[in-house]
């Protein structure tokens, strides 16, 4: 049984980043997919500590979109592991952007919509370019919490926030960067047609599912994790697709991850 | 092999008085192996080129980059710099994705340029044809289908397309447009599409590394012809190999109902004993032809004997048997060989 507070738990494992600092996952697209019943947050929490965590690595910057959550939400859980949001807020470390306190064009409609999310992208774009000119830059992560509230807030257009997905794993692939976005995979479960879900997750490069146990709930065990990871494809060749599947406990400053059995 | 007969058809281009060959290539999330086909018969084609002619020459008409313009207008405003929007000297930057006639012009013009000296004609690849239905309606995207095809200057085209991304009527839009359709499934069905578990994880993931691929060649005549092999991903590339079909596998996916659908050992050991009426197998006994007429005292005959055999039969219950009589001499007996095999279709 691993914690998220050692060197390499299950998670870090199955995600296959290489640097044992938390780094890696250049030119990636993380899609995180959760339920209801488990809420897949806590593998937020765990990355952004991860990225923010690596004293090897002053430069790296973490951009993060808020669609669900104000600041002091991710810096109270955030303090609970161990990770200064405040601070590193400061140091221009973790760039924070207040999307539920922007003001959209509700007269406009989609075309309004464009602009603003033009107007955002800008912003992030810039904020990479900057970050990835400085000396000892290796990664930058941008994130997404979460896409279906971003869509609800592009006046319910999908194709927008696809649009804005392409561009940012554009970026990702132009300057190494790390996009992980969350996603709630029971919104779109009754649509007929074609679910902009199965878009994302043709994009991305490791998809993680949160779901509950087959048989129920349980007081030790608060779910199970999937994690797909497509594999890399670089001039050497392609790395075989793996998915691994283990459980995992919320606890109330960390997350304990373990094969299904092996608790005692 | 099919991905060979695909290779061969989009090398020799387009025959008298046709238009250019064209590939749907149709893979899904369950079987995301099209991206690896697109590749190979990519680089089969740019072989093909280069060991017949001058060596092959790449264009790229890049959608990806900047499909909507959003990085070309934020360098201009001065928000963020250029090099976003710079590429290789062989790409063409497309700012505008929505816009499929003048993505025509660009492919068009693109093919031209390449074909300058050898005034021959040139191949189109599009990755994919589902970004493309992003940002266009069905109907655009078979029209600049079409008007590729039927350009006197195309000598083939194809296109990866990823089915369960569309409605069903975009999916048989783009086969109607093909001549040839090759469709990637998974090698293992899941028992539960929906979420996972223990029994289905092996499966998805020998599904993310081997593939059923089968192919629908489409005749002028009409006819169809159709072939399926298997393809396995490796580390530089997929490999081929004749189908095969997997009985445990098969067997494991029986689906867990209340009746029984499956044989039990003795049931396959009683079908494996009843001899097939098949007059050239021969069982041991004369060939009768039945001609209609009957004695009484040869169904007397009859009658004792199928007693006897029904005697016999109670004592050895275990062997099934099939009776056949054969109508006339004038009828051939039975044969393994298809009577459809001498067609020249």
């Amino acid at each position: 049984m691993m914690s998220s507070n050692s060197a390499n738990n299950l998670l870090d494992e199955a995600l296959g980043f290489n640097d044992e600092c938390g780094g890696g996952g250049g030119g990636l697209l993380l899609l995180i997919e959760d339920r209801v019943e488990t809420s897949g947050a806590f593998i937020l929490h765990h990355l952004i500590k991860r990225r923010l965590s690596s004293p090897n690595r002053p430069n790296d910057v973490v951009v993060f979109l808020s669609f669900a959550h104000p600041f002091s939400h991710y810096d109270r859980i955030l303090r609970k592991m161990g990770c200064n949001l405040g601070v590193q807020k400061e140091n221009k470390r973790f760039v924070y952007y207040d999307m539920l306190n922007l003001n959209y064009p509700v007269t406009d409609g989609e075309k309004g919509a464009e602009d603003l999310l033009l107007s955002v992208y800008g912003k992030i774009q810039k904020t990479v370019e900057l970050c990835s000119s400085r000396e000892g830059y290796k990664n930058s992560t941008i994130m997404i919490d979460d896409i279906s509230l971003m869509e609800v807030a592009l006046c319910g257009s999908s194709n927008l926030v696809l649009d804005f997905l392409h561009y940012c794993y554009s970026l990702a692939t132009q300057f190494d960067c790390l996009v992980i976005i969350l996603n709630h995979e029971d919104v779109y479960s009754t649509v007929d047609v074609p679910s902009p879900l199965l878009q994302m997750e043709y994009l991305a490069n490791i998809v993680i599912k949160a779901e509950p146990l087959a048989t129920g709930l349980a007081t030790d065990v608060h779910g199970q994790l999937t994690v797909l990871n497509k594999g890399i494809c670089q001039g050497s060749g392609c790395s075989k697709s793996k998915i691994r599947n283990f459980h995992f406990r919320v606890k109330e400053n960390c997350v304990e991850y373990f094969y299904p059995g092996s608790r005692t | 092999m099919a991905a060979e007969a695909i290779s061969r058809a989009l090398r020799d281009g387009a025959l008298e008085g046709e238009h250019a060959p064209a590939l749907t290539i149709k893979d899904s999330i369950h079987a995301p192996l099209g991206a690896f086909v697109f590749d190979h018969i990519l680089a089969q084609l740019s072989s093909n080129i280069s060991s017949s002619k001058s060596q092959a020459q790449l264009r790229i008409v890049d959608c990806y980059t900047d499909p909507l313009g959003w990085k070309s207008q934020l360098a201009e405003s001065g928000i963020v710099s250029n090099r976003s929007t710079q590429n290789a000297t062989t790409a063409s930057l497309c700012k505008n994705a929505r816009d499929l006639d003048m993505l025509f012009s660009s492919i068009v013009e693109l093919g031209k340029e390449v074909i300058r000296e050898t005034k021959g004609r040139f191949a189109v690849a599009i990755d994919s044809v589902s970004e493309i239905l992003r940002h266009a309606s069905i109907s655009s995207a078979a029209s600049l289908l079409s008007n590729l095809r039927s350009h006197d200057q195309v000598a083939c085209l194809f296109w990866l397309f990823h089915s369960d991304l569309h409605e069903m009527k975009a999916s048989s839009a783009l086969e109607y447009i093909s001549s040839m359709v090759a469709c990637v499934e998974p090698i293992s069905n899941t028992t539960n599409g929906k979420g996972m578990n223990s029994e289905n994880l092996p499966l998805i993931e020998q599904n993310l590394g081997r593939g059923k691929f089968s192919v629908r060649f489409k005749r002028r005549n009409g006819r169809i012809r159709l072939m399926s092999e298997e393809l396995h991903t490796e580390q530089m590339g997929i490999n081929f190999v004749p189908a095969f079909e997997d009985y445990v596998t098969s067997q494991s996916l029986v689906p867990k109902v209340q009746f029984s659908l499956q044989l039990s050992e003795k049931e396959r050991n009683d079908r494996a004993k009843v001899v097939l009426p098949f007059e050239h197998q021969g069982d041991g006994k004369p060939i009768q032809i039945y001609d209609g007429r009957r004695s009484v005292s040869e169904s007397k005959t009859e009658n004792k004997e199928t007693n006897a055999e029904k005697m016999h039969v109670n004592e050895d219950s275990g062997r099934g048997e099939i009776i056949y009589i054969r109508d006339s001499d004038d009828e051939m007996p039975d044969s393994d060989e298809d009577p459809d095999d001498d067609l020249d279709i």
